[in-house]
């Protein structure tokens, strides 16, 4: 007993743990040595970018540096009625600093992000300021512009104080946070953005499907097909791959067209009449059909490689032991599927839900999903903070998913090929 | 209950896949019920075309299979009611062995009471009981093989087809296993079709064996004649080892012939020779050539010695005999044959009834 308890040491004497990390210290170093290259590619490209959109998105210092004075006079206001003189003079003050260094515009569009309207008092007060007397800040203000007796615009100015905030994320949600510091939803003419996360969802979902519906048979035909036809269908299904996204979107947008190619053929066979062609682009159909095969081949390739191992005889023993066609299909064939099924719905569902060329070419105003709403923000409002907010919630959304399809199916079960 | 003689019937059958070449030419084979058949052929022969045949995977191109008097072309495979060992086992990698038992069974709703026993029953008989709930995965080759033959015995077969079931096996396990098959053909009196190019488990198995070579069936016949009684040269040199010498009869009278060799003349067994002057390759098995025989025989040469094998429990000796130096000897190991030398000149004999005349090569 006592030989086992006791410590093993090497010929030398050494215990054998100590021994054996030596030995192995080199080889890691050398496995990390060549890891770091990628290791470092990864931080310097995925995880500092990804970090900076999570502070960029509730980073809200530019206010709270533009009017110092002003926040500090504010911690004493209660928020409930116009604010005492304090805070208008601080106001004055650093509003005269900004106009005096020419950066003011900055402010502007900041406050007009909290509330509509603090572009157009801001300039007439910028125009009046140079004629404003010392003393009585608040009543020369009021007396600029009415909002300015507005108690609502203070609260405005009092809500972007904090150096962090999450408003930005409310707004996606089409929240926010009113006045007494609840969180309540905007009115209805202006709930766009769950609109779009509803579509993105929605057309996400059922793209998989379609995608699935399609490729299980392409797939289960390439992997049986002898090799002189399925290397000619794998070509089929990978061509488009060597095409360019921007191609073969524009070529759909030829196809679907109202006097497109596929209009003129329903208009042939008679399906439609020569006045009523459908409209099959610049809303969700053209989304819908333009995904689903620009997404195939991520669902062909994971099930192929999947069916590829399934030996045909599993196939015939279900058939030899008495089962229907359909039965060894249902009990044997599909189950030995689902890693491929699960792979290839969650790349593609992936993809779909971040989507933005296609949508954003034959989409059309009912066919655009969350990602073109972030572009927008990104190119013509330069709310970069909301389209970060935006796109990190789509990235918690894709992880949230994973995890979901970790617990049903479990990620080792995942086969891409 | 008397045997159905003719219980699985191919009627003439002919198998082509590409309408140029058969696979399988005018096929004509009775099985009777119970019977242990094994189809033994080099690869390419036809074999398991046949057997595929018979499954339902493969349609003849020409011709009718009966099952129990019933043509089956027609009938697809989960209708025909017979069993079937694959090559690599085909066990369901994602059922436990229970379910892949139980499968059969579920898809002819039997009741959940019933598919307990009949699984239990069918497991104990390749001695697997308490694997019930293991994956294939799990197991080894030797019992995953059980399990893909227990699943194609539990629902009670009428027939039971083997496709090289112990190919993927290692030599001690392959030969248990062939006992293990044969007492379970033996105690549950299945007919079973096995398919194989291991002559060895051929020998061993089977109540008759079909050697298939080039899509026809060359012989049909017990072990022991298929190996005593070879009907031509093809079956003689596939089946176990074979000494041969090509020649021409020179005199045929009375059951014997006399074959003329390069050098020198044997006595014969006319098998496939009807007349003077025939080409013919004569076939003599190695264990039925003795050295210094007791007894008479009626054909009596020297040889020279020209290499020595030890195997263990027997030697193996090469000789030159009559111009052919391949000729080959089993001598059992015993203290009588010291004079086995290299270089050393013996006598050998056979009897012409051993030496078999048959089709040219």
């Amino acid at each position: 007993m006592s030989s086992e308890t006791k410590q093993i040491l090497t010929t030398d004497g050494i215990p054998l743990e100590v021994s054996l990390k030596k030995a192995e210290k080199k080889n890691k170093i050398k496995a990390f040595l060549l890891v770091a290259p990628l290791l470092l590619f990864l931080i310097i490209t995925y995880i500092f970018p990804i970090g900076e959109m999570l502070f960029r998105s509730v980073d809200d210092r530019m206010v709270t540096n533009m009017l110092p004075k002003t926040f500090q006079a504010m911690e004493k206001w209660d928020g409930k009625e116009l604010p005492p003189e304090e805070v208008f003079e601080a106001f004055y003050l650093d509003y005269k600093f900004l106009v005096e260094k020419k950066t003011f515009g900055k402010l502007a569009t900041q406050l007009n992000y909290e509330k509509n309207g603090f572009k157009s008092i801001l300039k007439k007060l910028q125009r009046k300021m140079k004629k404003f007397e010392q003393g009585n800040y608040k009543e020369q203000i009021m007396n600029v512009h009415k909002r300015w007796a507005n108690v609502e615009y203070w609260r405005a100015i009092k809500r972007r104080a904090p150096d962090i905030t999450y408003s930005k994320y409310l707004k996606a949600m089409d929240m926010y946070e009113n006045e007494d510091g609840k969180i309540s939803q905007v009115s209805e003419d202006r709930r766009v953005h769950r609109i779009l996360w509803l579509r993105t969802l929605e057309i996400a979902f059922f793209v998989t499907i379609l995608c699935f519906l399609m490729a299980y048979p392409i797939a289960h035909l390439l992997a049986t097909l002898p090799m002189k036809y399925s290397n000619l269908l794998m070509i089929c299904v990978l061509l488009p791959f060597w095409t360019s996204l921007l191609v073969r979107t524009a070529s759909w947008m030829i196809l679907l067209q109202q006097q497109g190619i596929v209009n003129d053929f329903f208009v042939w066979i008679g399906l439609v009449g020569e006045e009523n062609r459908p409209e099959m682009m610049y809303n969700k159909t053209g989304t819908y059909v333009a995904m689903t095969q620009i997404l195939l081949p991520f669902m062909v390739l994971p099930l192929y490689s999947v069916m590829k191992t399934i030996s045909p005889s599993l196939m015939r023993a279900g058939k030899s032991l008495g089962g229907t066609p359909f039965v060894a299909f249902w009990k044997v064939y599909f189950p030995l599927t689902i890693p491929g099924i699960g792979a290839g719905c969650l790349l593609v569902f992936i993809l779909a839900i971040g989507y933005y060329i296609t949508p954003a070419l034959v989409g059309g105003a009912s066919g655009t999903l969350i990602s073109n709403q972030i572009a927008f923000h990104m190119k013509s409002t330069l709310d970069w903070s909301f389209a970060s907010a935006m796109g990190l919630m789509l990235l918690t959304g894709v992880l949230v998913i994973y995890w979901i399809y970790n617990k049903l199916v479990g990620v080792d079960n995942i086969k891409l090929g | 209950m008397s045997k159905n003689s003719e219980f699985v019937k191919f009627d003439k059958v002919d198998k082509s896949y590409d309408g140029k070449v058969l696979v399988v030419k005018d096929l004509n084979l009775d099985i009777s019920e119970g019977e242990f058949i094994t189809m033994l052929g080099p690869s390419g022969s036809g074999k398991t075309t046949c057997l595929m045949m018979l499954a339902g995977f493969e349609t003849p191109t020409n011709g009718e299979i009966y099952l129990d008097s019933n043509p089956i072309s027609n009938i697809p495979p989960h209708k025909r009611g017979i069993g079937m060992v694959f090559q690599n086992y085909a066990l369901f990698p994602h059922m436990t062995v229970y379910e892949n038992l139980a499968f059969p069974l579920k898809v002819r709703k039997v009741s959940k009471d019933e598919i307990d026993k009949k699984v239990d029953k069918a497991l104990s008989m390749v001695s697997l009981t308490g694997f019930e709930n293991r994956m294939p995965g799990q197991l080894s080759g030797g019992q995953q093989q059980r399990v893909a033959v227990a699943r194609a015995l539990v629902f009670d077969p009428a027939v039971v087809l083997m496709d090289e079931p112990l190919g993927a096996l290692d030599k001690n396990l392959r030969e248990s296993m062939q006992y293990e098959i044969k007492h379970i053909h033996e105690s549950i009196g299945v007919t079973v079709v096995y398919v194989t190019h291991d002559q060895g488990e051929a020998l061993t198995m089977s109540n008759r064996i079909a050697v298939f070579n080039d899509g026809k069936v060359q012989q049909l016949s017990s072990p022991d004649k298929l190996y005593e009684e070879p009907v031509n040269s093809f079956v003689a040199e596939f089946i176990g080892e074979n000494n041969t010498f090509q020649g021409e009869v020179s005199d045929i009278s009375n059951g014997k012939c006399k074959v003329k060799l390069k050098e020198g003349e044997i006595v014969a067994n006319p098998i496939n020779v009807k007349s003077k002057g025939d080409k013919t390759t004569v076939s003599i098995r190695p264990e039925r050539a003795l050295i210094n025989p007791s007894q008479k025989m009626d054909n009596n040469y020297k040889g020279k010695i020209e290499e020595v094998i030890y195997h263990g429990d027997h030697t193996r000796v090469r000789l030159k005999v009559l111009g052919n130096s391949d000729f080959i000897l089993k001598v059992p190991n015993s203290s009588q044959n010291i004079d086995i030398k290299l270089g050393n000149t013996i006598n050998i004999s056979w009897n012409s009834t051993d030496a078999r005349a048959l089709d040219p090569k």
